[in-house]
């Protein structure tokens, strides 16, 4: 049977933030949200990206690696879990050791907690809460073949951190090599056979991106 | 579109919580929120009303949980996860309240029985004194059917006065005008799920994104089945950052683009001859409109490079099927009738409308935005679609209520000239019910006075709004899953909304208030209804051969088919998701084209306010904000508006981001944030408009009105804008250019109750 696992496409993102109110509704984390929304620089742009844990498969997820007391659990499917609250002790070792910068510490817990990706949503066959309300589904859940078949874009799962690289169950979606639409051509044909003359074209406003 | 939370805290260095911030408590802490059972219904906010269940447990209604329904696909946006909040929500009025020491008092709490009592001889009173007309009704489109349509008729036959509109007016009244005029028929003429049918989509002043999140599903299945998107707005909106084309246009001179795009086609030889001469009159008085607007004098009036818009329109043109989706940023204009019968020429002239996946589609903003405007409880219509004006169905409602003709009264004010009326002693007393006039509607100033005027005010709701605040009496309302009931959305299905909680402490449904109310002042024969169900048997029935004909609608076809579309005139119809495939709504089967003259808006930039001032939703608020700013999720995401300007403004007045500035127009000035991005023109002021007091951009917004339909210019007014440290230059009329003012515009307020209209005036609305 194929893998259901998430797929995060930041260019679909909206930044409405419906996964981080979803979240909260989720049982396995009771009102606290384990997905981040971020403008990545509303300066320049309305850009904005979507933060879920990745889910790493290899090498076996650098949280867990770096637990001293083996807290953080990893079920047969390759789920991350959150930290056990039985064990963790509140070190901090997986916060510094994620290469996403996934893993939050909750103070007053004591607790490392992050996304577990709805486990008990998950397990009854039902959808993570932040990809079940994903207006724009950016955030995306289900199968690779099935994603390839509906979807735009290039699915990847291997991030390269230098020259180490880590291949993680979560897939990003990194958009088209080649635009559908040749826009430069189009534009270069509005002036070629414009009204007016060539050579004497108002220049398009500067500020016009 | 919104900012990271460190605009609001500037000391904060990460923009993550945990938990929501304030209130109300999610619940989590004190149980595990195991629901018993969940009850299907649908969100109480915008007009795309999402399919949803509730999980209830113990009568409580403890959460959210996705509901596949055909057109959202278990997708909610955030408004819709936590809507559920409101229910036990520690702001809700639970008891009427009086204000005893009349205006200068308090709002004390009362009986039922007090307040109806008040009410009622107050009413009495004033309508012996000075005729049925001077109580009115202002109404909403965020209620049921059900109750839209008790509100008509309460007004009607109860108070029989003329004057009850509703908050439409402020919403979709351009756009169901422009669709009456030219397709006989005021609804989006196709479903939400043939977005995916089309092959290139134009969205004109609509932030899908924002505005309405799960049409952005649609949207995308269309992308990447290869549809090209095309947008005309003056920001980039998140659905322009991912558009082919974007035009940023300066708000109000949106014609002018669409004018000219519809000549570049006909230059281009992309229009349907075949179609038009079948199926549309008028043509050729629009081909000889718009032949002026070459793409260089449309470059000039909107400011829009002419090389994009020639770009646009050969994109737009040559796709096989196109799709143009409108709302409000072309709607709330002076001139937002033409605006979208523009549109709708371009869309007649590629023989697009009645295709599957082609045409125009109004985004209708208001939950019940569709429904509320065809129950009858606007100025000129009655249920079913039908005109006040019409004398066969004047008659068909009178015979239907039981009431002689006579007795219906003629139409009344709308809306935004309620206000004025008020001011001028003609209304005494008003009924506003699931409206915020104080935030709502332009110049708050002037809507203060002219409620202070207004003894007794009367205002039904579920939180203390704005508005609320300044009642006479306060009359707790219900939440929407506290009541079953109808709703039509902006594809004009018509869905069911269920019960799943008690009201909580003395409130009522609205129509029960209303109900009592009619009894009260002895007209309670005509009201006899026990249940939501059984107003809407009665409301199916007059509608019945009308234009929106609900009659085949039963609740439980509802259930079965996942939603019915309108018209449905027998029970064994299925209803009718795409409209105009083969005949349109006017007589001859035709539709009808206007040629549209580019108007400027009504105000526009001079030298002493040289910005144009928009404004808008994000997408954490739902209109005035009265439910959203209370919810401890949303509020914390956008707690307080700013102003977007872009970096070359800001940099020329030496402001930056997160610096308080101060934004004047002709009528008034207020002091918010400043947001610095290049994402919005750069003659161009942004304001979201959820907030109120001395937050509300409402208070700069220019209260010109289309001549029409009365909609204000809310998206296009001149401004300026200045550091704290300038002289407080005192806001007045100073130089800008004004285009379109109360005096020299054909029929613009003051309003006088009984003119004759004009028959051109009049054909607008008689359909």
């Amino acid at each position: 049977m194929p893998v259901k696992t998430l797929f995060v496409d930041p260019s679909r993102c909206i930044g409405c933030r419906a996964c981080e109110a979803a979240c909260r509704e989720c049982d396995s984390h009771k009102g606290e949200s384990m997905v981040m929304v971020d403008f990545v620089n509303r300066g320049m742009s309305v850009a904005t990206q979507p933060t879920v844990c990745m889910h790493c498969e290899d090498p076996l997820a650098p949280c867990a690696q770096v637990c001293p007391v083996m807290a953080i659990l990893i079920t047969p499917d390759g789920v991350v879990q959150q930290a056990d609250p039985s064990r963790c002790i509140g070190c901090r070792n997986c916060v510094y050791a994620c290469p996403f910068g996934v893993p939050k510490f909750d103070v007053k817990a004591r607790l490392m907690k992050k996304c577990n990706l709805c486990y008990d949503r998950t397990s009854q066959d039902l959808k993570p809460w932040c990809a079940q309300v994903c207006p724009t589904q950016a955030l995306w859940y289900g199968n690779y073949e099935e994603f390839i078949n509906q979807r735009e874009g290039h699915a990847v799962n291997l991030t390269a951190f230098g020259t180490q690289s880590v291949r993680t169950k979560v897939y990003q979606v990194l958009p088209e090599e080649t635009p559908l639409l040749d826009l430069a051509a189009l534009l270069d044909e509005a002036r070629a056979k414009g009204e007016r003359g060539a050579g004497n074209q108002p220049r398009e406003e500067a500020w016009v991106l | 579109m919104s900012v990271n939370k460190d605009f609001f805290q500037p000391e904060r260095d990460f923009n993550y919580d945990f938990q929501s911030t304030g209130k109300p408590p999610t619940g989590w802490s004190e149980a595990a929120r195991v629901p018993e059972t969940l009850v299907p219904t649908h969100c109480c906010f915008c007009g795309v009303q999402c399919g949803m269940f509730l999980r209830v447990a113990n009568g409580k209604v403890i959460g959210v949980e996705a509901r596949d329904f055909p057109h959202n696909r278990g997708s909610l946006c955030p408004k819709g996860v936590v809507a559920y909040q409101q229910v036990d929500h520690p702001d809700r009025l639970r008891y009427p309240m009086i204000r005893r020491g009349g205006k200068t008092g308090e709002l004390e709490r009362a009986t039922w029985d007090e307040a109806m009592d008040y009410i009622v001889s107050r009413w009495k009173q004033i309508q012996a004194e000075h005729g049925n007309d001077a109580v009115a009704v202002y109404s909403g489109s965020s209620m049921t059917n059900e109750k839209c349509y008790v509100m008509g008729k309460f007004a009607r036959v109860a108070l029989r006065s003329r004057n009850i509109d509703y908050n439409g007016r402020l919403c979709m009244s351009s756009s169901a005008v422009a669709y009456a005029r030219a397709f006989g028929i005021d609804r989006a003429p196709l479903p939400m799920t043939d977005i995916p049918l089309t092959h290139c989509m134009l969205a004109v002043g609509v932030n899908i994104a924002e505005c309405f999140p799960i049409v952005m599903q649609w949207v995308w299945r269309a992308r990447d089945k290869g549809a090209h998107l095309i947008v005309i707005d003056p920001r980039e909106t998140p659905l322009a950052r991912t558009a082919d084309l974007w035009l940023p246009v300066r708000p109000g001179t949106d014609e002018a683009v669409i004018n000219a795009m519809l000549r570049q086609v006909i230059v281009d030889g992309l229009v349907d001859e075949v179609y038009l001469k079948e199926r549309t009159n008028g043509w050729e008085e629009v081909r000889a409109a718009v032949e002026p607007f070459t793409p260089e004098e449309a470059q000039w009036l909107s400011g829009v490079p002419a090389e994009r818009i020639v770009a646009a329109a050969r994109l737009y043109g040559r796709a096989a099927t196109s799709l143009i989706m409108h709302g409000k940023g072309i709607e709330h204009s002076s001139h937002g009738v033409d605006s979208c019968l523009a549109c709708i020429n371009l869309a007649l002239a590629r023989g697009q409308v009645g295709k599957p996946g082609g045409g125009t589609m109004m985004i209708t903003g208001q939950g019940n935005g569709q429904g509320g405007r065809e129950v009858g409880q606007k100025a000129n219509q009655l249920p079913g679609y039908r005109h006040i004006d019409v004398p066969e169905e004047r008659q068909y409602i009178a015979d239907f209520w039981g009431i002689p003709v006579e007795e219906l009264p003629w139409e009344g004010a709308a809306a935004p000239e309620m206000i004025h009326l008020m001011n001028d002693g003609e209304i005494k007393s008003c009924l506003i019910a699931c409206s915020n006039l104080m935030v709502s509607l332009p110049e708050n100033e002037v809507v203060k006075r002219a409620l202070q005027r207004v003894d007794p005010l009367i205002v039904v709701d579920f939180f203390l709004s704005e508005t609320a605040e300044l009642a006479d009496v306060v009359l707790p309302g219900t939440v929407w899953c506290e009541d079953e009931g109808t709703t039509t959305n902006l594809e004009g299905r018509v869905i069911k909304i269920n019960r799943a909680a008690d009201p909580p402490g003395e409130s009522r449904e609205d129509w029960r208030i209303v109900t009592e109310l009619a009894q009260r002042l002895g007209r309670g024969q005509f009201f006899p209804y026990q249940s939501a169900r059984e107003i809407w048997d009665e409301l199916r029935n007059a509608s019945r051969g009308g234009k929106s004909d609900y009659y085949g609608i039963t609740w439980e076809k509802i259930d079965e088919q996942g939603g019915v579309f309108w018209p449905c005139p027998s029970l064994d119809h299925p209803g009718s998701p795409r409209l105009f495939t083969e005949h349109f709504g006017h007589p001859d089967g035709k539709a009808k084209m206007f040629p549209i003259p580019y108007k400027p808006p009504a105000e526009e930039p001079g030298k002493d306010y040289p910005f144009r001032l928009t404004s808008g939703r994000v997408v954490y608020h739902y209109l005035t904000g009265n439910q959203t700013r209370r919810l401890g999720f949303l509020n914390s995401q956008a707690p307080e508006p700013w102003v977007e300007i872009h970096p070359q403004a800001a940099a020329r007045l030496g402001i930056v981001t997160d610096e308080v500035v101060r934004v004047r127009t002709p009528r008034h000035s207020m002091e918010l944030k400043a947001l610095v991005v290049p994402t919005i023109r750069p003659d161009t002021l942004f304001i979201p408009y959820h907030y109120g007091h001395e937050h509300s951009v409402n208070q700069l917004t220019n209260p010109a009105v289309e001549p029409n339909v009365k909609i204000p210019e809310y998206k296009a007014c001149a401004a300026t804008v200045e550091k704290l440290s300038a002289p407080a230059a005192p806001s007045g009329p100073g130089d800008v250019t004004i285009n379109f003012t109360p005096e020299n515009a054909p029929k613009m307020f003051p309003y006088e109750v009984g003119e004759t209209k004009e028959q051109p005036e009049k054909e607008s609305k008689t359909f």
